[in-house]
């Protein structure tokens, strides 16, 4: 360049001859000093009041298009006050980027006013809105689901086998550890606190009773449920909504594929198996953690525990856990394939209709098991 | 018709990116072997490779994807390797790319798409930060009312050109381009080789472009490097890989597609 020392920020003096504003730069005007070439258009505009300007671009090592922009942009604004500028001594490759960049306002589209109260409200109704919409979608995709599994009954061959034992593996099988541990935990923790408030009574040895018809009525089956919905619908959701979102969902109808019967029939078939499974193995597991708990901490021998278990518990405790353990895998699969087909487009959105799938179906589950608990007292079962 | 620009000769320009040795592999199977090749500022480079040979590899192995297994990469005089890791970020303000996919990230418009590396990069203020983003997208022919739309809105033309916008936020002296056209209707296609050499020349851009598209090879390729058994086949302008009697490039350049693309080219 024509300067000997390199300059390390922009540069700008202002020289005034007659009627004549010249604005001399030198240095970077680059997007690494954006402020600063802000600044000096702001000063070249201030000092450039009334006159006629020049812009010298001699001394300029490098102009990108910031530099160029904010230039052009400085010139158009003085125009608009009736001032004429020019650019002189730009090389030819600055002349074509000054002319590139030429100034243009982008006209602010209008966003609208946010309003607290109004977006409360219009929140309100939107969510309400869309738990109607959910029940109603809801409804339909049973409906989709009865018929896509009547049609395999009517043609085995469209069966898929294979589909519902992998997922049954990872469903069932892989979700066996957690689930037991965590259900013996529980148990352990009930037996625990159900000693140390009968203990009081001198009724300690009613602690089995509790144990036994809690965890075969309620928590074995509860507590399956939610881990089911928070291990496997949550993959669910995560699996339709990505191939969703790739089109992949597309692709199978496309080709003549009924995606409901190829990805979804399977996994809640899987789920509708697995779950009453995971459930009785939750149950045992309970019993067993009450059951050591009742023996260390309450004195009470595995004998007594046993002895007293088989009297306080008929077949229909234990078939009340397990008749709703097949609704709750119907709702978690319903919730996790709805919500898995609503994601749209970008990977937040997939997030959003994970998070989202977990947490209906955990509401509807214990929603489900309340709506149990009313029938079986009305039949008395 | 582009106007063709006529580059300075060979010897007296600069090289902007040299690859010297490089060997990259994946297990057992080595991709690329010893592979040299030369970029000169202010050229549009077509890369040309059947495919899987190993040309996004390549443009990864640049720019520090993929690791490589010896070899090494200077780009503007500096040799990747040795750089700190502040000298590394500098580095990368001076690159863009557009990836083979577009890449964009899917939560965000395309003017914050544009905004992230300008956010990360640069201290701008509110008002330089949304012009400049809209000039970019201005610049590489989208209207602006794309600017607020998501990526899953728009279509893959304009994906791409998005993309390009992002990969040209911050000026690069260097822009990769893996495969910029395919995917695009032909009329697209030409419209954006075009828009490439626009941009080269208003920017001063160094352009690394990936492709399979014999008419962007002919209109605004100035030099052409052919890979093949994971070495550099033939590089040089077009009438260089024309002359070329290696069977891959006479097929490539001989075969029906390209005499087409010849009568409509040249
Ligand atoms: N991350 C990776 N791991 C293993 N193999 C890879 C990986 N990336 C690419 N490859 C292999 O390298 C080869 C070259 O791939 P690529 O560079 O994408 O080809 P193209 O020339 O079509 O761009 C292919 O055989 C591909 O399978
Ligand atoms: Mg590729």
């Amino acid at each position: 360049m024509a300067q000997g020392t390199l300059a390390h920020e922009p540069q700008l003096k202002i020289e005034r001859a007659g009627n004549k504003v010249t604005a001399v730069l030198a240095g970077p005007w680059t997007a690494e000093h954006a402020r600063v070439v802000e600044t000096l258009a702001g000063e070249i505009a201030a000092q450039a009041d009334r006159h006629h300007l020049i812009i010298d671009l001699a001394g300029v090592q490098r102009l990108d298009t910031l530099g160029a922009w904010v230039l052009d942009r400085t010139r158009h604004e003085l125009g608009g006050s009736g001032l004429v500028s020019d650019f002189v001594n730009a090389t030819p490759e600055q002349g074509i980027l000054l002319n590139e960049v030429a100034y243009r306002g982008f006209q602010e589209l209008p966003k609208p006013k946010p309003s607290r109260f109004v977006d409360f409200l219009v929140d309100v109704g939107r969510t309400v809105a869309e738990a109607g919409n959910d029940l109603v979608r809801g409804v339909a995709f049973l409906g989709q689901l009865v018929s896509a599994f009547v049609r395999v009954l009517l043609n085995p061959r469209r069966f898929r086998g294979s589909a519902v034992v992998n997922q049954l593996e990872q469903i069932a099988y892989r979700g066996v550890p957690i689930i037991v541990l965590i259900s013996f935990l529980v148990g352990a923790i009930v037996a625990q606190q159900g000693i140390f408030q009968l203990v009081k009574f001198g009724a300690t040895p009613f602690v089995v009773d509790l144990i036994g018809i809690l965890v075969m009525r309620e928590l074995g089956v509860l507590l399956t449920s939610i881990m089911v919905a928070g291990r496997s619908g949550s993959a669910f959701t995560a699996e339709i909504g990505s191939m969703k979102m790739r089109e992949e969902i597309d692709a199978l109808r496309v080709m003549g594929l009924d995606p409901i019967e190829v990805l979804i029939l399977p996994r809640i078939l899987a789920l509708i198996i697995g779950l009453p499974l995971l459930t009785f193995l939750a149950s045992i597991a309970a019993l067993l953690g009450g059951g050591v708990t009742a023996w260390v901490y309450g004195d009470i021998s595995p004998d007594v525990f046993l002895t007293r278990l088989k009297a306080s518990i008929a077949l229909n405790t234990f078939m009340v856990g397990l008749i709703k353990a097949p609704f709750m895998a119907m709702i978690i699969g319903i919730i996790a394939t709805l919500e898995g087909l609503a994601v749209a487009g970008s990977a937040e959105s997939l997030g959003r209709h994970v998070t989202s799938s977990v947490v209906k179906a955990i509401f509807m589950v214990i929603v489900l098991d309340g709506v149990f608990a009313m029938f079986f007292a009305a039949i008395r079962y | 018709m582009l106007e063709r620009h006529h580059p300075a000769p060979l010897e007296n320009r600069e090289v902007i990116i040299r690859v010297r040795g490089i060997e990259v592999g994946f297990g057992e199977k080595t991709i690329l072997k010893d592979l040299d090749l030369d970029v000169y500022r202010g050229e549009i480079l077509g890369f040309v490779g059947a495919s899987g040979q190993g040309k996004s590899v390549l443009t990864r192995a640049i720019l520090g994807l993929v690791p490589k297994r010896a070899g090494t990469i200077e780009v503007l005089g500096q040799n990747l390797d040795e750089l700190s890791s502040s000298e590394r970020r500098l580095m990368e303000r001076h690159w863009g790319v557009l990836f083979q996919q577009g890449a964009l990230f899917s939560a965000l418009t395309v003017k914050q798409n544009v905004q992230v590396p300008m956010r990360e990069h640069l201290d701008l203020s509110d008002r330089l930060l949304d012009e400049l983003a809209m000039l970019k997208i201005e610049m590489v022919g989208l209207k602006p009312d794309a600017a607020d739309k998501l990526p899953s809105e728009l279509s893959g033309g304009m994906i791409k050109r998005a993309a390009l916008a992002r990969a040209l936020a911050l000026d690069p002296d260097i822009v990769f381009l893996d495969e910029p056209t395919s995917g695009l209707d032909p009329i697209g296609a030409g419209e954006f080789d075009e828009l490439i050499a626009t941009l080269q020349r208003t920017l001063g851009l160094t352009v690394f472009m990936v492709t399979h598209d014999l008419d962007s090879l002919y209109t605004v390729c100035d030099r052409i490097a052919a890979l093949g058994e994971g070495k550099i086949l033939a590089e040089g302008p077009i009438e260089a890989m024309l002359a070329s009697d290696h069977p891959w490039l006479r097929s490539y350049f001989h075969g029906k597609r390209a005499r087409a693309a010849l009568a409509g080219g040249a």
